[in-house]
Formats: C-alpha cells, sequence, structure tokens
C-alpha cells in the first residue's frame, strides 16, 4: 500500500466522516489515487459510496476531514471557487442524468457551451465528434434523451462526461441496469476513453466484472471506512474475509444484511 | 400514548426548522440574482410559461370574479338606494385585492406545482447535481430565472386581470343591472387611485416571488423519488397559497392600515 507514493496523488481523502442526522455514513474514510490511475471502490448498497462522490464534488460537505483534488483542499472551498476544480472533473451518473428538457448534443456540449461559454457551432461539432467515439451516430444528436434505449442514455452521458477533455473522471454505477453484454460494452468504452484522455478515474460499483476490467486498483468500503485496498490482481488472494464474501456473492459470512435498520 | 406537550413541541421545532431552511434557501437565492451569469434565455422562457400560458386561467377567473361582485354589490346597494356605488366599490376591490390575491393563488396552483415537479424530478434523477459536475451552479440556472420571471411577469398579469374584472363588473352592470356605461367609467376612473395600482403592483410581484420560491424550494429539496416529487408538488402549492394570502395581509395593513 505504499508504492508510488512519490508523486502527488490527484484525488485525497483523509479521515472523512459524515453523518446525516444519527446516522453515520463516512467513519474515518481514506483514500488516494495517483496521477493516471483508475480506482474503483466496491461495497455494498448503503455503505456509503456515493456519499463519497459527492464530497469531493462538494455537493456534500463533509463534517470533518480533509479531501485534496490535484493538490487543492477543497472542502473549505466556496461555491465560486471551486468552479476551476470542478472544471477538471466529469462524471458518468447511475441513471445518466441527461437534461430531458434539451436534446442530446446539447446534452453532450452542455460543460462546453454554458460551464467554458464555447460557441455553439463549435461545441455542436464536439458533441458530435464525441457522440461517435461513444459509438453514436451524429443523428442521436438531435433527439431527446427521453427517445434512447438505457444503454444509449449510459453512452450519451459518458461522451458528456468526456466532453471538457477533463482530467478526473468519476463513474457511479456505470454498468447498474444494463444486460450484461451492453455492460460490458459500456466498459470497454470507458476504458477506451480514459485511456485516450490519461485520465484519473473513481469509479463505485458493485458488479465486480465491471470492476475487474476498468481498476487498476480496488478498493472495499464497509461500514463506512475503506477494509482493504490493493491492485486489481490481489483481490482473489486478499485473505480478506469481506471481500471474499463479495467477490463471491455469498449471503454467508462476516457481512450481515442490515435489513431491518431503518 | 406519546406525550401531547412533548408532539407540540417537536410540530413546533419542526415548522421553526423549515422556516430557517426556507429562509436560508431564499438568501441564497437572492444573493444569486446579484452574481452573474444570469440566464437570461432560461428567464425569457419562463416568462413565456409563467405569463403567457397563464393568461387565460387568470382572464376568466377575474371576468367571473367582476361580474358576481358587481352583481352581489348592486343587490347590496340596492337596500340602501346605493346602486351607484357599483362601479367604485368593483373597481377598488378588484384592484386593491381580488386582482392580485385571486391572480396570484391561479398562477400559484399552475406554475408553483409545475416548478416543483420538474425541479423535484431533476433532483431525485440526479440532474441539478449533474449541473453541478458540469460547472453549472444549479441556483444560477434553474432557480434565478424562475425568480426573475415570476417577479416580473405577475404585475403584468395582475394588470391584465385588474382590467378583465373591471370589465366583467361593467359587462354585468350595464347589460343586465341597467347602470349608464359613460357614468360607469367616470365613476370607475374617479374612484382609482395611484396608491391602489402601485399597492397591486407591489402585491403582484411579492406574490410572484412567493410562487417562484415556493415552487424552486420544494422541489430543490425534494427527496425520495416519485412520491417525494409528489409530496413536494402539494406542499409548494399549499405554501405558496397560504404564504400569499399572508403577504397580502401584510400589505394592506401596511399601504392602508392608516386610512380612515
Amino acid at each position: 500500500m505504499t508504492e508510488d507514493k512519490n508523486t502527488n496523488p490527484m484525488i485525497e481523502m483523509d479521515n472523512v466522516h459524515k453523518s446525516f442526522g444519527p446516522k453515520q455514513v463516512l467513519k474515518g474514510f481514506d483514500l488516494s489515487i495517483a496521477k493516471g490511475k483508475s480506482l474503483v471502490i466496491i461495497g455494498g448498497s448503503g455503505t456509503g459510496k456515493s456519499v463519497a462522490l459527492k464530497c469531493i464534488l462538494g455537493i456534500l460537505k463533509p463534517d470533518t476531514g480533509l479531501i485534496r483534488v490535484d493538490g487543492t483542499e477543497v472542502t473549505s472551498l466556496s461555491s465560486r471557487q471551486r468552479k476551476p476544480i470542478l472544471a477538471k472533473i466529469g462524471m458518468l451518473f447511475q441513471g445518466a442524468a441527461l437534461f430531458d428538457s434539451i436534446p442530446v448534443w446539447q446534452n453532450v456540449a452542455f460543460g462546453l457551451i454554458q460551464g467554458k461559454g464555447m460557441n455553439k457551432k463549435d461545441a455542436h461539432e464536439i458533441a458530435i465528434e464525441k457522440l461517435r467515439r461513444v459509438g453514436l451516430t451524429p443523428d442521436v444528436g438531435d433527439l431527446s434523451p427521453s427517445e434512447l434505449s438505457g444503454g444509449m442514455q449510459k453512452r450519451v452521458g459518458l461522451a458528456r462526461a468526456i466532453a471538457s477533455e477533463p482530467e478526473i473522471i468519476f463513474f457511479d454505477e456505470p454498468t447498474t441496469g444494463l444486460d450484461p453484454i451492453m455492460a460490458d460494452v459500456i466498459n470497454d468504452l470507458i476504458v477506451e476513453c480514459v485511456r485516450d484522455l490519461g485520465a484519473t478515474t473513481l469509479s463505485i460499483t458493485h458488479d465486480m466484472a465491471s470492476a475487474r476490467k476498468i481498476a487498476d486498483r480496488i478498493a472495499m468500503l464497509y461500514q463506512g471506512k475503506i477494509i482493504w485496498e490493493g491492485d486489481k490482481a490481489e483481490i482473489d488472494t486478499s485473505g480478506n474475509d469481506y471481500v471474499d464474501q463479495f467477490i463471491h456473492g455469498r449471503a454467508q459470512g462476516p457481512i450481515e444484511m442490515q435489513l431491518l435498520k431503518p | 400514548m406519546t406525550n401531547p406537550l412533548a408532539t407540540i413541541g417537536r410540530v413546533f421545532l419542526n415548522a421553526l426548522a423549515e422556516i430557517g431552511r426556507l429562509s436560508r434557501f431564499a438568501g441564497i437565492a437572492i444573493v444569486h440574482i446579484v452574481r452573474p451569469p444570469i440566464y437570461w434565455r432560461l428567464a425569457l422562457q419562463q416568462m413565456w410559461l409563467i405569463g403567457y400560458n397563464s393568461l387565460p386561467v387568470v382572464g376568466l377567473t377575474a371576468l367571473f370574479t367582476g361580474a358576481a361582485l358587481a352583481q352581489q354589490i348592486f343587490v347590496g346597494g340596492s337596500r340602501f338606494n346605493a346602486e351607484s356605488v357599483v362601479p367604485g366599490v368593483v373597481v377598488i376591490a378588484i384592484v386593491r385585492e381580488l386582482g392580485p390575491v385571486l391572480g396570484g393563488l391561479m398562477v400559484a396552483g399552475r406554475v408553483s406545482s409545475a416548478m416543483a415537479a420538474e425541479l423535484g424530478t431533476m433532483r431525485v434523477t440526479e440532474q441539478i447535481d449533474a449541473l453541478t459536475t458540469l460547472s453549472t451552479d444549479p441556483i444560477n440556472y434553474l432557480v434565478v430565472p424562475r425568480l426573475i420571471a415570476a417577479v416580473l411577469t405577475l404585475p403584468l398579469l395582475v394588470l391584465v386581470a385588474n382590467i378583465i374584472g373591471v370589465l366583467g363588473g361593467f359587462l354585468i352592470g350595464t347589460e343586465r343591472l341597467g347602470l349608464n356605461a359613460g357614468t360607469y367609467l367616470t365613476v370607475t376612473a374617479d374612484f382609482l387611485e395611484k396608491a391602489d395600482i402601485v399597492s397591486s403592483m407591489v402585491k403582484a410581484a411579492v406574490f410572484g416571488f412567493i410562487i417562484a420560491l415556493m415552487g424552486s424550494y420544494h422541489g430543490y429539496n425534494s427527496r425520495g423519488g416519485a412520491q417525494g416529487v409528489g409530496k413536494a408538488t402539494t406542499n409548494a402549492v399549499v405554501s405558496a397559497f397560504i404564504m400569499i394570502l399572508l403577504a397580502n395581509l401584510i400589505i394592506t395593513v401596511i399601504v392602508f392600515g392608516d386610512q380612515v
């Protein structure tokens, strides 16, 4: 766990705590991703994976702890100071989160037009190019997001996430809700796009096939803490009972499903 | 059984917390109004949705109310041989109270609910979070255009409502109650003062702010899927109604309270 620490990590979370009322979600969350590396956080539903992402984005404010993005401490920034940080980040949302009031190409170009003030004609060209990059024809650009299938929406979401060529990309459960073949197609696209951009990525998923494909390193989140982290190749020989139970999807093991808890 | 005092206390504390959250949201929204970027194109789009599309319902409401008002005042006034007060009372009642209040309530029913449903759906489908990741402040992009549009549009709508309301009274008065058309208009013009119109427009602008604020606030903070969006929509309309009526009372007391 101490290798390649000589370069500054792109994303660093240090002892982050976050509670909602009496419910503690993150309890001393630590994380470090080296520049250009892909970390996948695995963990069950409701373990706080999305909360960690939203803390980095500044959508949620952690109770205590430090978060650094490319060396800048972000938890104390105002929304205006955070803008240059956010400009480095693209994100693919679980449900794609496309804006349904505007056509597909404007979705892809949104960050360029609204965020960076690019003119519409140039942004349209880039949007079409990015759509092509994720395997969609230019005519899809004129459709409304609601006319697309789930797999196509994910592709558009990916195109939107990479449109401004970010240094950091977050993937929130990129394969949830897709059939296994489409899931693999999306995984391949993610790997290709990330390689093209040389981006640092942080993904959260509970799909092990996806994790194995897109990760350099894998970390397991359980009860608000990272309980194991290692290279992708080490996941099968982690010797950690929690990790073993999760990657094999067993109902029996040290992880108890807290079904009765609200 | 829980202690009834504890229940009262909890309800009271929850209400205070809600007022605090709403005030904070309103404060943030107002700060963002004076802080660029302002998305004027979106504001214009909202003005169209709020203003033009509300014209039929607001106009009909004013027409029927003005007409019914004239009929009632005529019946009531005739007991004192004072049928001639009809134009004066109609114009004062419409411009000072009924135009802004009924117009505001009708628009609140249409617009607060639509805003809460739209922003609520955007919240639960993570579209609002997506705005943040695309370097766009969701308050600037979603809330500010709605506030600006509603504050600018409601006075225009209420102006139209006032005119149509007076027209409703005029139609009943001249066609059914046998009042002289020329006299009706002269009396209407004589009774109407500048303060009436100004207070009417101020009320309309305040109601517009309330309508957009309640729609945005409840939608923006909705939680928990389809049911949460439904709840946000209901809460937006109910709270907008109550706040409009309360604000109306406050403005009326301030503007007309010391007139005898």
